[in-house]
């Protein structure tokens, strides 16, 4: 079965528009609709696993029209995306009964899908920088969802950035235009080997890596980063750490520079020396929060320097011309560790949605002992943190281990050291939560507190579950060849890109 | 030198956005960012003195069009980015204003040094 690949697009795209007519009656029906099209996209993107195609927007052949592709990374992060969202989607169905206009809230959790997809599929670099626009526009929307102080507050400082980090995009956009006279990604590739990079393209790759740089929450763009993602409600929580700063950040930013720029040892310095700072520091800044989300969200920042490393060192080896088979494996192992954290870092989102719904508070000191009253979320949230950490059996652990392979195997000894010492870091934050929330005393007003039922248990063990198979991915051989080894295959071969593009 | 005052409005606009204290003006200098690079894209396409890039019949059949017609046409593709790229930026402006205006609301300010409740 092969799905179109503008369904995955146009699919949340037509639904978000549809679903607010459905107005207060019609909430369960939206619901239910909104819940079919994130399961309809989770199954298409299992299906399209291993599938490679272009696909033509309206039969203009390329450079004339817009067009559509499908390969392994793409179909890499269109499975992430479905995972969380169809996870989060369910979730909310239980959880955003405590806000009102919850249609208005899948229309744009929908919106901020489609734009995700569309980032991932496209072909096209102006119509990448379009859904970005979209997917970011939705979220700035549902950070401030709540219309509280905090949430405006958090909002606009999230808007100002994401515009700005927009309009770098959309500037090195028309630098790229400038220099080399066509905006499809396979010709630009085309034109910049032919050509050779010149000051525009230089300052252009600049831009680039600062506007994703800023989508991403790299380390010295982080700023907005801790303060909106734990004000939006706790699904979208869940949507922009887990999945939208990969998307329209590293996502983006690896499409970039691999497969159209070219690596370059510098480039892959840089990618290497903004990973290990945002580990750093994230995990640094984690361990002093007293709010549970906004300590998440801080370790958010960190585990993405993991991935941003991963991709740098593949980078690097790459250039220098070292032993291609470690490259990819570093590569493997942060675009694996990528993938690990848009499922525990979402999971772990969701069970913080589902704590604060009980006791009404965020603040660890406020809880304390509710490991017999919500003992399901006390599980899922343990196994989690287990896998953030990475303790062996769980996902967390392979990647980090491959990723310290990689680094101790192209010497890289001190990246080694930095990224176990990030992991112990990481131990005594998961540690923390675990101390405040779920041992010690039961204070008196948490007393009466009860496990939440229905979508969002189902949606927490689902993730939960997932987390504990994740492993298999990298040690079953017939699993990495079908789903991660074709994503890393299309960054390790760099420009070749234009090649598959244009041949398929 | 065109886009050398192009990039000055772009500075401008990045200075407005990072260094003012009121909502309203950080929203303004966003804007002129945006527009200097609306702008950056029109005089990617402009040709001085050239002509619009629409082929008629007579000169499809004459087959005369290539040389002249690539050598004098504007090129058209940047004003089709830009319209798309000023209509999402229409978007952006509407919901940071109304953001703005929310916030007036609650805060019953502009100031973003007294909108502090966020720290850490």
């Amino acid at each position: 079965m092969s799905i179109p690949l503008p369904l995955f697009i146009a699919v949340p795209l037509v639904m978000a528009f549809l679903l607010p007519m459905f107005g207060r009656k019609g909430k369960v029906a939206a619901t239910f609709l909104a819940n079919l099209v994130t399961i309809f996209l989770l199954v298409s993107a299992v299906a399209s696993i291993g599938k490679s195609e272009v696909y033509e927007i309206g039969k203009w052949s390329i450079p004339l029209g817009i067009n559509l592709v499908l390969d392994g990374l793409s179909s890499l992060m269109l499975l992430a995306i479905s995972v969380v969202s169809a996870a989060a989607m369910l979730f909310s169905a239980r959880y955003m009964e405590q806000y009102t206009a919850k249609a208005k809230y899948l229309s744009l959790f929908l919106l901020m899908v489609a734009g995700m997809n569309g980032v991932v599929l496209s072909g096209d670099i102006f119509n990448l920088f379009v859904f970005l626009e979209i997917a970011s526009l939705a979220s700035y929307a549902l950070v401030g969802f709540g219309c509280e102080h905090e949430e405006l507050e958090a909002s606009f400082k999230y808007m100002v950035l994401g515009s700005i980090g927009s309009i770098f995009v959309l500037f090195a956009v028309a630098l790229v235009y400038g220099n080399t006279g066509t905006l499809n990604m396979a010709y630009i590739s085309e034109a910049i080997q032919y050509s050779g990079m010149n000051a525009g393209l230089d300052f252009a790759l600049a831009l680039f890596i600062v506007g994703f740089g800023l989508k991403a929450a790299l380390v010295p763009f982080h700023a907005w980063l801790p303060d909106a993602h734990p004000s939006a409600p706790a699904p979208i929580s869940a949507m922009l750490s887990g999945i939208l700063i990969k998307t329209l950040g590293i996502y983006a930013l690896a499409r970039v520079v691999f497969n159209i720029f070219g690596v370059s040892v510098s480039v892959g310095w840089l990618l290497i020396v903004l990973g290990l700072l945002s580990m750093v520091a994230g995990a640094f800044l984690a361990i002093g929060q007293w709010d549970l989300k906004r300590l998440m969200a801080y370790s958010s920042i960190s585990q993405i320097g993991y991935v941003i490393l991963g991709i740098g060192l593949g980078a690097t080896l790459i250039a220098r011309g070292d032993n291609l088979a470690w490259a990819s494996l570093a590569i493997l192992g942060g675009l694996f560790h990528l993938v690990n954290h848009a499922v525990y870092k979402s999971l772990l989102f969701l069970t913080s949605g589902s704590v604060e719904m009980s006791t009404g508070t965020r603040q660890l000191k406020q809880m304390g002992g509710l490991a017999e009253k919500l003992p399901i979320t006390r599980t899922t949230c343990t196994v989690a943190s287990a896998s953030i950490v990475g303790i062996p059996p769980f996902s967390g652990f392979w990647s980090k281990l491959i990723l310290v392979i990689a680094a101790v195997q192209a010497q890289f000894y001190w990246i080694a050291a930095i990224i176990v010492f990030v992991s112990l870091c990481t131990l005594i934050m998961y540690l923390k939560v675990q101390r405040y929330v779920f041992l010690g005393e039961l204070p008196e007003n948490l007393q009466q507190v009860k496990e939440n039922k229905g979508s969002m248990l189902v949606a927490m063990v689902f993730l939960a579950c997932l987390c504990v198979l994740m492993g298999l991915l990298v040690l079953v051989p017939g699993l990495k060849q079908a789903i991660l080894e074709p994503a890393v295959k299309v960054l390790t071969d760099g420009l070749k890109y234009s090649v598959d593009v244009k041949g398929m | 030198m065109p886009y050398a005052l192009c990039f000055l409005l772009f500075m401008l606009g990045l200075y407005c956005a990072v260094v003012k204290k009121n909502m309203v003006k950080i929203v303004i200098g966003i804007m002129v960012m945006e527009y200097a690079v609306n702008l950056f894209l029109i005089m990617l396409g402009y040709r001085f003195g050239g002509s619009a890039p629409i082929i008629d019949r007579s000169q499809l059949e004459a087959e005369q069009v290539a040389a002249s017609f690539i050598n004098n046409s504007v090129d058209p593709l940047p004003q089709a980015l830009v319209l798309t790229a000023i209509v999402i930026s229409l978007g952006s402006l509407a919901l940071m204003i109304s953001i703005c205006v929310r916030t007036y609301e609650k805060y019953g300010t502009f100031d973003i040094t007294q909108i502090r409740r966020l720290k850490g």
